[in-house]
C-alpha cells in the first residue's frame, strides 16, 4: 500500500518530533528519579557522581527547613484555586452564558489578565501593594511611613497577597474555557429541563454539569498543574523567600545557587514529578476513554 | 376602535416587556459582574494611571490624586534607558523560530496520527501529550546540565554551548509546546473526512503531498489559533529563560523584566510605564486576535 519513499517520510514525520520530545523532556525527567539517588556538585563530569541511596530524601524530610512551609505553599495554592479562583471563573461562565446584555464587554475585560505573562502581573500588582505608593494602601488610608501595611514583604501576608495575584488570571482562564465548554452543550437538554419544570439552578446542577465532565474533568487538571508549576510570581516578587517559598523555586535554587547540588535539587524535583503524575493520569485516563468512546 | 388600539398596543409593546423582565431577571448578575469587572480591571488602569503622570507630580500629591498633567515622557524614558528594542529583538528571534518549528513539527506527528492506525499511536500521544503536562521544574537540574554539554557550532551560539544561546530557548519552548499541539492538530484532523485523502489516494499522491498539499490548507483554523497562542506563551516565558540564559543582554523581555526592575525602573511611574511596553505586543493579540487565542484554548479543552 505504502511506498518505500512514503515510509522513509512517514517515519521522519514522527521520528524527528518524537526524537526532540524524548531527548529533550523525557530524557531529563528519568534523568530526575536517577540524580536524585546521587550526589554530584557538577563539576568533574559524569564521573564525579557518587551512589547516595535515599540520604537526599531523608535530608529533605529531616533537614532542610524551607521545604515544609515550600509544600504548604504549594498545598495552599491548589486550595486557593480549588476552593475560590476556578469556582469563580465557572460561575462567571455561567452567568455570562445567559445570553446577558454586554456578557462579551464582562467577558473581554475579565479575560485581559490571561494575555499579560506571570512577570509582568508580578509588577502590576507591585504597583498596587507598594507600601507608600499603592492604590490598596492609599484607599485604605494605610500608605503613612509608620502605618503601613507590608503586603508582599511581611511573611504571614505574602503568600495570600501573591494568591490574589494568581487568582487575578485564573479565573479569566478558567471562565473562558467554561463558556466554551457551554456553548457546546446541546440547548435542546436545557428546554426540555425547562418544559420539565426544572430551576435555573437544578438545570445546571443535574442536567448542564454533569454533560461538561470531561471539561469539568480538564479545568481540575489544569488547576492542579497550574498550582504545581507556579514560580514566575514569587521569584519576581522578591526571589521566592521569606514567606513565598515554593517547591519550583527550591529545585530552581540548587541550580541557580551558588553552590550546585545537582542530587538534591533533582530529589526534590522528584517530589514534584510524583505530585505531578496525579493529575496528568487523571487527564490521560479521561482521553483515552473519549477516544474509546469515539 | 378603542378595542382595537388597546389590542394593537399590546401586541406591540408585549415583547418589549418580556425583554425588560428578562433583564430585570438578570440584575443580580449585572451587578455581580459589574463589580467583578471593576476589581479585575482596576490594577491595569491603575497602572496606566501611574505611568502616565509625571514623577514630581507624584511625589508632591501622592499617587492617588486627581492628575495635573498627562504625559507620555515615562514610556519615552524607559524605552531608551533600559535599551527595550534590544530585548523585543531578543523575544522575536525566539519566538518566530519556535512558534513555527514547533508547528510543522507538530503536524506531522498529528497528521500520522490521525490518517493511520499503526500500533503506537496511542503510546505516541501519551507521550507527547503528557510532556506538555510536567512542570518545567521536574526537569530543569539535569536539562541545565545538559544545556551545558551540548555542544553546537558558533554561528548558532556565541557561547558554543546550548546553554546561554537563543537556539536553546528556541529548542526547549519547542519540545515542550510540541504536546498540546500534537493533541489538538490530531483531534482536528480527525474531524476532515478522510474522503478527501481518499480521492487522492486513487491519484497516487505521496504521503508528504496529502499532508501538505491536502490535509495541512484544510487545518488553516486551527492552525492560525495554535499560532496565536503559541506566540503569546512563548513570547511569556519566563522560566526557562530565568534558568537556561546566563547573559542579561540575552535574555527576552518578559524575563528580562527581572534585571529592568531594579537596574533603570527606578520610580513607580518609570516601572509602571516599562511594563507595560512589554505589554504591548501580547495587549495587540488581546485587541486584533482575541477570538483567534480563545478558539485556540477551547480546541485544547473540548477536543476538536
Amino acid at each position: 500500500m505504502l511506498s518505500a519513499g512514503d515510509k522513509v517520510v512517514l517515519s521522519l514525520m514522527v521520528f524527528i518530533p518524537l526524537a526532540i520530545v524524548l531527548f529533550f523532556v523525557w530524557f531529563p525527567a528519568l534523568a530526575t528519579v536517577f540524580l536524585s539517588f546521587t550526589t554530584w556538585s557538577g563539576i568533574g563530569g559524569l564521573k564525579a557522581i557518587h551512589a547516595d541511596g535515599i540520604q537526599n530524601y531523608h535530608q529533605i524530610a529531616t533537614n532542610y527547613p524551607p521545604f515544609v512551609p515550600a509544600l504548604e505553599h504549594n498545598v495552599l495554592w491548589l486550595v486557593v484555586f480549588i476552593v475560590f479562583a476556578t469556582p469563580l471563573g465557572i460561575l462567571i461562565a455561567v452567568l455570562l452564558d445567559q445570553k446577558i446584555r454586554g456578557s462579551r464587554i464582562y467577558q473581554s475585560l475579565i479575560f485581559l489578565p490571561v494575555m499579560l505573562s506571570l512577570a509582568l502581573i508580578g509588577i502590576i500588582w507591585e504597583l498596587m501593594y507598594s507600601n507608600n505608593y499603592g492604590l490598596i494602601n492609599s484607599l485604605i488610608g494605610r500608605n503613612g511611613q509608620t502605618n503601613f501595611i507590608d503586603w508582599l514583604g511581611n511573611p504571614k501576608l505574602n503568600i495570600w497577597a501573591v494568591l490574589v495575584e494568581a487568582s487575578w488570571r485564573q479565573v479569566g482562564y478558567v471562565m473562558v474555557l467554561y463558556l466554551a465548554g457551554l456553548k457546546a452543550v446541546d440547548p435542546t437538554l436545557r428546554e426540555a429541563a425547562t418544559v420539565d419544570g426544572a430551576t435555573p439552578w437544578q438545570t445546571f446542577w443535574r442536567v448542564v454539569f454533569p454533560v461538561l465532565r470531561p471539561i469539568n474533568v480538564i479545568i481540575v487538571v489544569i488547576t492542579v498543574i497550574e498550582s504545581l508549576r507556579a514560580f514566575d510570581l514569587v521569584y519576581i516578587t522578591n526571589g521566592g523567600t521569606n514567606g513565598l517559598e515554593l517547591l519550583s523555586v527550591l529545585v530552581t535554587r540548587n541550580i541557580l545557587g551558588q553552590q550546585s547540588r545537582i542530587g538534591f535539587g533533582s530529589s526534590l524535583g522528584v517530589v514534584l514529578l510524583v505530585i505531578a503524575l496525579v493529575p496528568i493520569i487523571t487527564f490521560l485516563v479521561q482521553q483515552l476513554r473519549e477516544e474509546k468512546r469515539r | 376602535m378603542t378595542a382595537a388600539a388597546s389590542v394593537d398596543s399590546l401586541m406591540t409593546t408585549a415583547p418589549i416587556t418580556r425583554r425588560r423582565t428578562s433583564e430585570r431577571k438578570h440584575v443580580g448578575s449585572h451587578v455581580f459582574l459589574l463589580i467583578i469587572t471593576v476589581l479585575w480591571t482596576a490594577p491595569l488602569l491603575w497602572a496606566m494611571y501611574t505611568s502616565l503622570r509625571p514623577y514630581g507630580e507624584t511625589a508632591k500629591y501622592g499617587y492617588l490624586s486627581l492628575p495635573h498633567h498627562l504625559t507620555f515622557s515615562n514610556f519615552r524614558n524607559a524605552w531608551s534607558q533600559a535599551d527595550i528594542l534590544h530585548y523585543f529583538w531578543n523575544s522575536v528571534i525566539i519566538t518566530l523560530p519556535a512558534v513555527v518549528i514547533t508547528l510543522g513539527l507538530a503536524s506531522c506527528v498529528a497528521y500520522v496520527l490521525s490518517r493511520f492506525s499503526f500500533w503506537f499511536n496511542i503510546p505516541l500521544l501519551i507521550i507527547f501529550v503528557s510532556a506538555n503536562l510536567l512542570p518545567p521544574q521536574v526537569i530543569i537540574t539535569p536539562l541545565y546540565r545538559i544545556y551545558l554539554t551540548i555542544h553546537v557550532p558558533h554561528f548558532i551560539s556565541s557561547s558554543g554551548l546550548l546553554y546561554n544561546s537563543y537556539a536553546g530557548l528556541i529548542v526547549v519552548n519547542t519540545a515542550f509546546q510540541l504536546g498540546f499541539c500534537v493533541f489538538v492538530l490530531s483531534n482536528y484532523m480527525k474531524t476532515i473526512p478522510n474522503e478527501i485523502t481518499e480521492a487522492a489516494l486513487v491519484d497516487g499522491a505521496s504521503v508528504w503531498t496529502r499532508y501538505w498539499k491536502l490535509t495541512l490548507p484544510l487545518c488553516r483554523p486551527a492552525l492560525a489559533a495554535l499560532a496565536t497562542l503559541l506566540t503569546t506563551w512563548i513570547y511569556n516565558d519566563f522560566f526557562w529563560a530565568i534558568t537556561l540564559i546566563s547573559s542579561g543582554n540575552k535574555r527576552p523581555i518578559t524575563s528580562a523584566l527581572a534585571n529592568l526592575q531594579g537596574q533603570y525602573f527606578t520610580n513607580q511611574n518609570l516601572l509602571a510605564a516599562g511594563a507595560l511596553i512589554t505589554a504591548v505586543p501580547t495587549l495587540l493579540v488581546y485587541v486584533l486576535l482575541q477570538k483567534q487565542f480563545i478558539a485556540g484554548l477551547s480546541l485544547g479543552s473540548s477536543k476538536g
